[in-house]
């Protein structure tokens, strides 16, 4: 096996969180303020997962104060300590980048219900 | 101690540093370097290590590099260089040396060979600005003028044109060495290194860093 991915392996957490694109989640990463430090919660909608093994990353997006938030985090980051899912959403495609275009607050959350609403049906039938 | 070891670049990743810190590695086979010889003040002039990398077939090896390795009990060898030393007493031929060189170095210095580019223009090979793109010019990757008219009446020696570029011996200076993996024979250092995946390098104690 070539050696690049044997290290790649070595490197990548034993056990990662499970959540799919289309999630709201919060993640939680851990920040260093000198000495201090602390946890940090980021809520918001994953809208992309790019990248494998070593190098995943996914996207999250919310809204603050009426202005789309976007942050990118590497999986296998030791400061990504974990990925809760608050709801799970039914979504048609990888990549949710037509939320940027739902500018006002109002038309993410409308798809934020009509999307939660799918994904309990679906979970009912299964 | 010897001043350096030869190597091979295996190539590019990504590691976590223990802080988060996301740093962009290389990762480089380094040895087992075999002495094949050992070059005194009073017999050659100088003091050196001729260092053997990568084993070579016996049938695609010359009589004389077969030779040459018998003397030292090795097999012969692709990549072939001399490094200084620095000890008191020298290394012995036949002995060989890893990664673990490194084992308590912070930085290095990495010789390679880059990758070949071919016949390149000026604007590839120097930086050249060329000419413009548009208003009715046509001299769009040109270098423009190499020099005055009568006086000197010819070319400066010298002179940037277009040319061959690449495969030239470049010297990587003050790499930081984030991982010496001693089992595998393994350096890990951060940012590039010249040449191909594969290609051999030889891996120096950093010149600067030296106190």
């Amino acid at each position: 096996m070539n050696i690049l991915d044997v290290l790649e392996k070595e490197n990548q957490k034993a056990t990662l969180p499970q959540f799919d694109v289309g999630d709201t989640v919060e993640v939680y990463t851990k920040i260093i303020e000198g000495e201090k430090e602390r946890t940090q919660i980021f809520n918001g909608v994953v809208i992309a997962k790019k990248g494998g093994g070593l190098k995943e990353v996914f996207v999250a997006r919310r809204i603050v104060q009426g202005e789309g938030v976007e942050r990118v985090f590497a999986l296998h980051s030791p400061r990504l300590l974990d990925v809760k899912v608050v709801r799970s959403g039914k979504v048609r495609r990888a990549k949710l980048y037509y939320l940027r275009e739902k500018a006002s607050k109002e038309a993410a959350r409308l798809k934020e219900k009509f999307v939660e609403k799918r994904g309990v049906v679906e979970k009912g039938q299964a | 101690m010897i001043s350096g070891i030869l190597g091979k670049k295996i190539g590019m990743t990504q590691l976590f540093q223990k802080d988060g810190l996301l740093v962009p590695i290389t990762v480089l086979q380094a040895g087992p370097c075999h002495v094949l010889q050992v070059k005194t003040r009073e017999k050659d002039g100088y003091p050196a290590v001729q260092l053997g990398f990568d084993d070579k077939k016996e049938k695609s090896a010359s009589e004389p590099e077969i030779g040459h390795a018998k003397k030292a009990a090795a097999t012969p060898k692709r990549f072939i260089r001399e490094v200084s030393y620095t000890d008191e007493t020298p290394p012995q031929p036949g002995q060989s040396f890893g990664v673990e060189v490194f084992a308590e170095i912070k930085k290095v210095d990495v010789i390679g060979l880059t990758k070949g580019k071919g016949f390149q223009g000026g604007m590839r090979r120097w930086g050249f600005r060329g000419g413009p793109d548009t208003h009715g010019s046509t001299r769009h990757r040109s270098p423009g003028s190499i020099g005055s008219n009568t006086d000197p009446g010819r070319v400066w020696k010298g002179k940037r044109m277009a040319g061959h570029m690449g495969v030239e011996r470049v010297t990587v200076q003050d790499l930081k060495v984030v991982n010496v993996d001693t089992k595998r024979n393994l350096l890990m250092v951060r940012g590039a290194v010249p040449g191909v995946d594969g290609g051999y390098v030889i891996i120096r104690r950093s010149i600067k860093g030296k106190k």
